[in-house]
């Protein structure tokens, strides 16, 4: 059901057409020092000064801030999501430049110039003679303009005391036909035209069974939009919690492929273009220009203003089994017991709101959950863990302990009126704790502690839920505009909420260990900077194959802007699926990110042995492939965690050259060497996938069948597996050995999968710690190879020379994909006791496999195999 | 080399019949049953067949054979099994994969051999518990098993009883038929003037039942066919005759078309009858067929004698009884073969969590799963239903409810009626022990 943006502001603002801009830029008032540029911009109509600051700053990103010169009340500045001020570099005036409508400054090393036009006021970023991206080429720059003081949702009012305050800015990208990011929405991964229909809408909210390829808000909110072109990736990050919206237009949406073709074979036509616009309720314009060029450099520069995805434990990665609701301390037994007794694997077993004491977090039912430790216990005596829910919505009951103190101490979100506001949700009438508020969240983090949660234990961890906020008879379901946090009101940081919980609750995780243990924490709002604190899903959807496909460009939406542990609820939380359905959902859940089932309340059971034995054994399967799979998907984290790089990728992001992969989102790439192909129609027989890289191949890891790469390949499917592919030129580690849950497999041996180039070349890593506490940053403890392959020996080198990590782990097997025959295979272990020892080894010739039989080696230490 | 598992060998102290102490060496988590294909020092054979290895090759934590017959002992096979003895309780076999996996699963502690993992050896307090909740339980199954003869012993009776009562209904139905034929040579006197009439109509109906059907405009036909019935319907009344056992003449549980001649026949007769004959045979006919009491009293019966009660009707004494069970909130009520219902215990009406289906267990009993269905429907949801699992007992109780999923309820349920006959206690505790 989309509610339809019923907003005056929008409405205002779209209707105002490109054409001049109603800003001019008083060159006079230009000032530059070291780094920073100001400039006043006047409204020649109603006489209102803007004051826009520019900042160059490192790593090839431009800063562009517009304020009210003189605001008659401050306007709001995004707090906490920028993880520093970002460091910024020398601009300087280019000599010889510039005229009385403008001047050109030089930005940077790379021979970036910026344009300044003072009438009407435009900027424009070039590197050599190209234009990269221009602002306010439209015209639509607006702040401060007239409008309505009051407007009405429903039966809802909102005041709007300091009147109209939206804000709009339009960017024009000359050669770009594709963007993405502006996460949530459930749409295509190639974001389209919004030309006569609605905008993206950027605005948190509980969506109630929510539509599919629909610009509608969701629960979450990244205003980060990424551009590529063959040429170049771009990224704009607008940062604004605000309810925001993005409109999208394209000179070459409308034309057909033979209408572009004849326009390129006739020279005659315009570059390709794409405009886009944003639009916020309130605050500033306050935008970073990350200008690439390549993707690599894109997650780089987001990653450096607002921080990396957190690493999470090992276990987090593993399989997840939720339901609403496991009814008590008998169903999880007993639930747990099943997996046991059909060999299924899983780490996390998940309680909803019925487990507390009537939806009161922190507490347990005492007849559902009279003994939550002994429960625990259970698990950490299976080597598993327990996620139990906790909603920022508080019960208002004077018998409730977190009420009261957050009562006494102020801690509430006020009304406009200065008392507590007060909504319904699944307590009844409720209080929303202010997580703007630094003490209210250092105050939030301490009940974490072990002695505050009664009935907790190091392996439960904690799922945020409701975090937009949800407010069942709120306008839209969520909070009122006019509520106030401190002197903010709600419209004006709106999306920020959900990150805030989610922070103080990671926080709390991390203080209850004494800052040793790594947290997990999922949440379904979110915003820019989310992924430091954990994991997000993508909400309530539904049993049905469109709800599977969906969750790829989804995923991959929140990936591109630094969200990488994404994932949806395997088999769909409304409605019950087909057995199909979730088979081939558990298939395609176990190659993405975050791996968890889940189910309404009013649904059959569905846990994976509900089904007959041969989807017991489909199910098994799937899961056991996610498993095999954990050391690769733990180095993908590492890395997402070190660098800003995603885990789950859309090709372009690897081939950025090939424009056949610009608008792929039914498959996708996990790191740069897997690449998976979900079956996501019923009753399919097979699926056409597209293998990038001219010259590459792939070899499907089920068969090690070798193909080509750069074409479309049809692959018959079974209902046994889905296809993926590992990229001839990689070396994935994996561990055979599947047990009962990820932590029994710790110090289990690796075995390597060596797929060799065309050129008979691999390479790739092995990353080990602990799995579960910061000593791999605080105390540098991790073992991190360096696997490659080259001139017919396998070696392994430390990538990591200050890091010190001792495992028992020993490299099992080693099969290497697109070999010839060796006449024999010796390993070389220089300071062992025996440095030279020959391995035996098979050699399958139809499909060119050799396998290694037990090089035995550590899997921390120097070791090379040589073939003759 | 971490990895470096030499064979290991575990010794046991066999007790053997004579009481002499043996001892035999077999590859770790090789069952004695297949110790015979583990020879020392020779070749091994996977089990599967398809490669043969050196001996030094079993359990050295790498995976040769394909059906993991080599890793006995290690975790290295992802298919492989591993054979915990569990002296004093019951042997078992784990999936390779829990070996070592620092979680103990053979109560022998067999399976954590090399995982830090403590372990205490629990066989023996398993075995005891096993021992007497298993002779807990024989006592249980051999008093419920009487109780059931019992039980059987009843319903026979009770089955008896109600046929009886059936059979003595249908003999003064029998009476009343007698009257009829009586009646019907009073009123075959009585209605001479009309005897031609009638007879013509008895021909016909015997003759050209067909042609009826078919052509009922046909003229001589249809003068006395109308005369008897108006909407010349007479055929549905056949039908519905037919439907009603009651009037089922020689009790073989079936009216044939004959027969429902002959009543149709009598009915229809009635109109040729002078005023007062027919007036006194219609009364006699209305209590033979229409008294709504005789009818529901042979429904009734009827029903009862037709439910599946069992293989021995067992379960009879469950019908017309109701059990209910309080719980914090709620109280349950089972009536079997009827209903199931759930009433809150502070004020608010009684739900219906299902009407009687059937019996649902698997195959080999079915008589342990009763299933009740299309009770009151959920909000977005399905119809409730319950699912009841019987369970033997000496006493005929509810002892637990839940709601597994939403709507679904799962109700426990203690009968004689399904208590096996007892293996004696020797055997029971026999088939749990090895050595």
């Amino acid at each position: 059901m989309f509610i339809r943006v019923c907003v005056c502001a929008l409405r205002r603002q779209r209707a105002l057409k490109p054409g001049q801009s109603l800003y001019r830029a008083l060159l006079e008032t230009l000032e530059l020092t070291n780094t920073k540029l100001t400039l006043q911009l006047i409204n020649d109509n109603n006489k209102v000064r803007l004051l826009l600051e520019l900042y160059r700053l490192q790593g090839n990103m431009t800063r562009v801030k517009i304020n009210e010169l003189k605001p008659l009340k401050p306007r709001f500045e995004v707090p906490d999501v920028l993880i520093n001020d970002p460091p910024t570099e020398l601009m300087a005036w280019l000599s010889g430049s510039g005229d009385e409508n403008g001047v050109v400054l030089s930005l940077g090393a790379d021979s970036q110039r910026l344009i300044v036009s003072a009438k009407p006021f435009r900027l424009d970023i070039m590197e050599g003679r190209e234009v990269l991206l221009s602002l306010n080429s439209r015209g639509l720059l607006t702040a401060k303009e007239d409008g309505m003081w009051e407007e009405t949702f429903k039966s809802h009012t909102d005041n709007k005391p300091n009147g109209p305050s939206s804000i709009s800015l339009d960017f024009s990208l000359p050669g770009v036909e594709h963007v993405y990011g502006i996460p949530e929405h459930a749409d295509s991964l190639k974001l389209k035209t919004t030309d006569g229909g609605d905008p993206y809408r950027l605005f948190n909210l509980d969506v109630f069974q929510y539509e599919l390829f629909n610009p509608m808000a969701l629960y979450g909110a990244i205003p980060v939009m990424l551009s590529h072109s063959a040429q170049r990736t771009m990224g704009i990050f607008w940062l604004n919690a605000a309810e925001t919206w993005v409109d999208i237009s394209s000179n070459t949406a409308g034309k057909t492929v033979l209408g572009q073709m004849l326009d390129y074979v006739q020279g005659s036509s315009e570059t390709p273009q794409t405009d886009v616009r944003w639009i916020s309720e309130s605050g500033i314009i306050d935008v970073f220009i990350m200008l690439g060029p390549t993707p690599t450099d894109v997650f780089s520069q987001y990653a450096s203003l607002t921080g990396t995805q957190a690493f999470p434990p090992l276990s987090a990665l593993a399989y997840h089994q939720c339901r609403w609701n496991y009814n008590d301390q008998e169903d999880v037994a007993a639930v747990d017991q099943g997996f046991d007794e059909h060999d299924i694997p899983y780490d996390f077993i998940w309680l909803d709101i019925e487990h507390t004491d009537g939806k009161r977090y922190f507490t347990w039912d005492p007849h559902k959950f009279p003994q939550p430790k002994d429960m625990l216990q259970g698990l950490i005596d299976k080597r598993r863990k327990m996620v139990a829910i906790v909603d920022p919505h508080i019960k208002v009951d004077s018998s409730y302990k977190i009420h009261n103190e957050i009562r006494s101490k102020g801690f509430y979100v006020k009304n406009k009126d200065g008392g507590d506001y007060e909504g319904w949700c699944w307590p009844g009438n409720s209080g929303y704790p202010d997580f703007t508020n630094p003490e209210m969240r250092a105050w939030w983090a301490s009940m974490f502690a072990y002695d505050q949660y009664e009935g907790s234990m190091e392996n439960m961890y904690t799922w945020n839920d409701m975090n937009e906020p949800s407010v069942f008879n709120g306008p839209e379901v969520t909070m009122h505009k006019d509520a106030l946090h401190g002197t903010w009101e709600n419209r004006d940081l709106h999306n920020l909420y959900g990150l805030y919980v989610q922070m103080a609750t990671a926080e709390g995780l991390i203080e209850r260990s004494g800052g040793v243990e790594r947290p997990f924490v999922l949440t379904r709002a979110f915003f820019a900077g989310s992924q430091r604190y954990g994991a997000v899903w993508t909400g309530d959807n539904t049993a049905d194959w469109d709800h599977l496909k969906i969750s790829i460009p989804m995923c991959l939406s929140l990936g591109l802007v630094g969200v990488s542990f994404c994932g949806a609820d395997v088999g769909g939380f409304f409605k019950s699926p087909s057995t199909e359905l979730l088979v081939r959902w558990y298939q395609t859940g176990a190659y993405q990110p975050f791996f968890r089932a889940h189910a309404h309340l009013d649904t059959p059971r569905r846990e994976p042995w509900l089904f007959g034995p041969e989807n017991t054994a489909l199910i098994r399967e799937a899961v056991r492939q996610r498993y095999a799979l954990l050391p690769y998907w733990y180095q993908l984290f590492y890395h997402a965690h070190h660098s800003g790089q995603p885990v789950m990728r859309p090709l372009w992001v690897e081939y950025t050259q090939d424009t056949a992969t610009f608008s792929v989102d039914d498959q996708f790439l996990l790191g740069e060497d897997l690449l998976v192909h979900p079956v996501t129609e019923e009753g399919a027989k097979g699926v056409t996938a597209y293998l990038p890289g001219k010259g590459e191949v792939w070899f499907d890891v089920h068969t090690f069948q070798k193909h080509n790469g750069a074409q479309n390949l049809y692959i018959p499917v079974t209902i046994s597996s889905i296809p993926v592919f590992q990229r001839g030129g990689s070396i994935i580690p994996r561990k055979a050995r599947v047990r009962r849950s990820s932590s029994c497999m710790e110090h289990d041996p690796y075995t390597l999968f060596v797929a060799l180039s065309p050129k008979r070349f691999a390479q790739g890593e092995l990353y080990i710690d602990d799995g579960h506490t910061f000593n791999f940053d605080k105390q540098k403890q991790f073992i991190h190879r360096r696997l490659s392959f080259a001139n017919n020996a396998l070696s392994s080198r430390n990538l990591a020379p200050g890091s010190q990590f001792i495992t028992p782990s020993w490299i099992e097997k080693i099969v290497i994909l697109g070999a010839s025959k060796p006449s024999k295979a010796t390993l070389k272990t220089p300071g062992e006791f025996f440095p030279e020892s020959l391995l035996e080894f098979e050699f399958d010739a139809s499909m060119s496999v050799l396998t290694l039989r037990k090089p035995g080696v550590n899997a921390g230490v120097d070791w090379t195999v040589v073939l003759q | 080399m971490s990895c470096a598992l030499l064979l290991l060998l575990m010794s046991l102290a066999l007790a053997m019949g004579t009481g002499a102490a043996v001892e035999i060496q077999r590859p770790r988590g090789v069952p004695l049953s297949s110790e015979q294909f583990y020879e020392e020092n020779k070749p091994f054979t996977c089990l599967d067949g398809s490669s043969t290895i050196p001996f030094d090759r079993i359990n050295d934590d790498y995976c040769d054979c394909r059906d993991g017959s080599d890793e006995p002992g290690t975790a290295a096979c992802p298919n492989g099994s591993f054979h915990c003895t569990n002296a004093g309780f019951r042997p078992a076999f784990i999936p390779s994969s829990r070996i070592n996996d620092g979680i103990c699963d053979c109560c022998d502690t067999t399976d954590e051999y090399n995982s830090g993992a403590t372990c205490q050896n629990t066989c023996r307090e398993m075995g005891r518990k096993e021992r007497e909740s298993l002779q807990i339980m024989a006592e249980i199954t051999k008093e419920g098993f009487m109780l059931k003869q019992q039980l059987i012993h009843e319903a026979k009776r009770g089955q008896e009883d109600k046929q009886g009562k059936l059979t003595e209904l249908q003999g003064s139905k029998k009476g009343l038929e007698e009257k009829v034929e009586a009646l019907r040579t009073v009123k075959e006197t009585a209605e001479d003037p009309e005897k031609e009439a009638k007879e013509r109509h008895l021909k016909s109906w015997e003759e050209q039942k067909e042609l009826i059907r078919m052509e009922k405009d046909k003229t001589r036909m249809a003068e006395a066919f109308l005369e008897l019935d108006d909407d010349a319907d007479g055929y549905v009344s056949v039908a519905e005759l037919q439907s009603h056992l009651e009037l089922d003449p020689d009790s073989d549980g079936s009216l044939t078309e004959t027969e429902t001649q002959v009543r149709c026949l009598s009915s229809s007769s009635t109109l040729f009858l002078p005023l007062k004959s027919r007036e006194e045979f219609l009364s006699h006919y209305q209590s033979l067929i229409c008294d709504p009491e005789f009818i529901w009293i042979c429904r009734n019966l009827e029903k009862e004698i037709g439910f599946d009660f069992g293989p021995s009707a067992e379960f009879a004494y469950l019908y017309s009884q109701c059990y209910e069970l309080s719980t914090s909130e709620y109280i349950y009520r089972l009536c079997p073969f009827n209903r199931v219902s759930q009433k809150p215990k502070f004020g608010g009406s009684e739900t219906n969590l299902g009407l009687w289906g059937q019996w649902a267990g698997p195959e080999d009993s079915l008589y342990s799963v009763m299933k009740y269905d299309h009770g009151q429907g959920c909000w977005q949801g399905p119809n409730r239903s319950t699912t009841v699992k019987l369970t033997c007992g000496k006493e005929t109780v509810v002892t637990s409810t839940s709601e597994p999923s939403r709507c679904e309820y799962l109700m426990e349920f203690t009968t004689p009626a399904v208590c096996q006959e007892p293996a004696s206690l020797d055997e029971v505790l026999q088939g749990h022990t090895e050595l």
